[in-house]
């Protein structure tokens, strides 16, 4: 029981779900109690929209040193307009323009695996050049777009059950899935040994390759969706709706204690790390703390649970 | 680290052919002439004192966030904040330096410092620097915010002047740009604490046994980035002559861009400072082809993007030119 306790307390994710709920008991205090139930409920859907695409960044991060995807705020934001275009406010189109906005997440995760293994670059610099063309792409397709989304799919992203957003149950049972998919499935296991030790994964005849364009594609698939989703929830597409999830989800993956140099994900630290920062985001935002102070604070937050947390170095 | 170590080992050693060094090493200035010559075919005027002086405005400010972020290559680093730092710089210069020099200089001073020590927690604490430059990158636009809330502020009348100077024959940006990576190639490249500072990114683990302190040197190679960062706000501002909060956001893919145009690897402290001038340059110039080219802007930032594409892929090319397959 003792023992069962104490690895209990050095799960890393359980500091960001302690965290979380401090951050919003610090915010409920402020306002005296007003509004608690509601700050949640925002606060776990928005959280949601965090959780998808870390859990897109988490595989890539543990797929070893220097595997990170810095073209997901780029991929959203296409993703976003495809989706919105597609639709065309029609409720009939939803399914298709879910399709499209997958697909054009699938194509920006294989386009940035061929630059990597064409050109031999390192990760950071292939995801960093497709998303100066993903930009562009987006710039040139959203000209004179029907930006608002279909009423039925608004109301799906935005539907509740008994308080809690219908999206963020459905993530959490994603979350379920990804769990079983990473530490359960062959796909998975492969990401993690190719993490941990690529040469070891190739020797063991681990398909290295097709597992490093699988999940780069999968990436891809999920920052799609993301953007798709997010252009329901906010009703309306725009290209830099993407913008904030670079740092975030690269965040909630690290403080969520996915290993930065890879081959050990933590899909539940996720979700602790992801109602932190939208927690940090809401208490400041019921301080009516300046757009400053707030962009200050999460830096300032964001690199002290770093430093606090500590970890080997991801070499490049 | 091991994996620095066994891939700098790796690394074709002095048998590799003079050609294939020769052919990488002109790469940086062989697009720079490609890009030029493209600019003379469509618009040959604007290849003179005026036209070079009006195209590469902008150089200075490039072409030292780009040797910034070179140093910070050179440890094997990658500083996604130095676009918002430019910024914050620029913000303290249009108001700070403006009004009162001396607090402007303190606080300036006072960011070089901050960015020493971020290159010590980062060694000290094994963080991956991509991860704490990203969030100093918010704590840097905060601070703009804070600082300026809207655009506006006054650059310091000697810093416009200077950066409005008029030099014979040459375009003042070129003659900045080449002092600029002049001096960091004799400071990194041809001293020997230049060379233990890239050994830092070719092998830590030889140059700590060697008796250096990679401490030190990241915090000094950090701390260089910040000198950088400063110098490139305050000739953006020279410039602009007003500041904005957002006015450095496109420097952190420009810088990065730069410095891999110019012959930098990610890896092995291979870095070069000349060459990272002449990516500035390229870069710089780049928008100016395709407006020639009467491309609409929304290509630009892809431009950006497929010239860096496009060299790489020239870099491996030739890497593989002479190699048994």
């Amino acid at each position: 029981m003792k023992s069962t306790l104490k690895r209990i307390a050095v799960q890393p994710w359980l500091w960001s779900f302690a965290g979380a709920l401090a951050v919003w008991l610090a915010a409920v205090a402020f306002t005296g109690g007003t509004g608690a139930a509601g700050m949640l409920s925002a606060g776990i859907a928005l959280a949601a929209f965090s959780v998808l695409v870390g859990t897109a960044q988490m595989f890539v991060v543990t797929l070893g040193p220097g595997n990170v995807d810095l073209s997901l705020p780029a991929n959203i934001g296409l993703a976003s307009a495809v989706a919105m275009k597609v639709m065309g406010g029609e409720d009939s189109m939803i399914a298709v323009g879910l399709a499209a906005a997958l697909g054009s997440g699938v194509a920006i995760g294989l386009a940035n695996y061929l630059l990597i293994r064409l050109l031999r670059i390192p990760p950071i610099i292939a995801t960093l050049s497709a998303s100066f063309v993903i930009q562009s792409i987006g710039i040139s397709y959203g000209r004179g777009l029907q930006v608002k989304p279909p009423s039925g799919f608004a109301d799906a992203t935005s539907a509740q059950v008994g308080g809690v957003s219908l999206l963020a149950v459905a993530t959490v049972v994603f979350s379920v899935i990804v769990a079983v998919v990473l530490h359960r499935t062959i796909f998975g296991r492969s990401v993690a040994a190719i993490g941990q030790n690529a040469r070891a994964a190739r020797l063991a005849n681990i398909p290295v390759e097709r597992v490093k364009m699988l999940t780069y594609a999968l990436a891809g698939a999920l920052g799609g969706l993301a953007g798709a989703l997010l252009a329901g929830y906010f009703r309306g597409s725009s290209l830099d709706i993407g913008n904030e999830y670079l740092l975030t989800s690269i965040a909630v993956v690290v403080i969520g204690g996915t290993s930065v140099v890879g081959g050990k994900a933590n899909v539940t630290g996720l979700w602790g790390a992801s109602l932190f920062l939208v927690m940090l985001l809401t208490m400041l935002n019921t301080y009516g703390v300046s757009a400053g102070v707030r962009l200050l604070v999460t830096g300032v937050v964001i690199i002290a649970v770093m430093v606090a947390a500590g970890g080997r170095k991801a070499v490049r | 680290m091991q994996q620095v170590v066994a891939i700098a080992a790796r690394r074709p050693g002095g048998a590799a052919p003079g050609l294939r060094r020769g052919l990488r090493a002109a790469l940086p200035a062989l697009s720079l002439l490609l890009i030029l010559a493209g600019i003379w075919v469509l618009n040959p005027r604007a290849i003179s004192y005026f036209g070079l002086t009006l195209m590469l405005n902008l150089a200075v400010p490039v072409a030292l966030a780009t040797v910034g972020q070179m140093f910070a290559m050179a440890g094997n680093e990658l500083d996604l904040s130095i676009g918002t730092f430019v910024g914050f710089a620029g913000c303290v210069t249009a108001t700070l330096l403006h009004d009162n020099p001396a607090a402007g200089a303190a606080v300036l001073a006072g960011c070089i410092l901050v960015y020493a020590l971020l290159g010590a927690l980062i060694h000290l604490r094994q963080l991956p620097s991509i991860v704490v430059t990203l969030g100093m990158s918010f704590v840097w636009q905060g601070l703009s915010i804070l600082l300026l809330p809207k655009p506006g502020g006054h650059a310091p009348d000697w810093l416009k002047s200077l950066m409005g100077l008029k030099v014979p024959y040459v375009p003042f940006p070129v003659l900045a740009a080449l002092a600029i990576g002049i001096v960091a190639y004799f400071g990194l490249m041809r001293t020997s604490y230049g060379a233990v500072l890239r050994g830092v990114g070719g092998n830590a683990v030889a140059v700590q046994r060697a008796g250096w302190s990679i401490l030190k040197a990241k915090m000094i190679l950090f701390g260089l980035t910040g000198v950088c960062g400063v110098l490139a706000g305050m000739a953006l501002i020279g410039l602009t002559t007003s500041g904005d909060a957002n006015l450095g956001n496109g420097y952190t893919l420009l810088s990065i861009a730069g410095t891999i145009l110019g012959g930098g690897e990610f890896i092995g402290g291979r870095v070069s400072p000349l060459g990272a001038v002449i990516g500035a340059l390229t870069l710089t110039l780049a928008g100016s082809l395709l407006n020639f080219m009467h491309i609409s802007p929304d290509w630009q930032v892809a431009a950006q993007g497929g010239i860096l594409i496009v060299v790489l892929a020239a870099r491996v090319l030739i890497n593989r030119t002479g190699r048994p397959a």
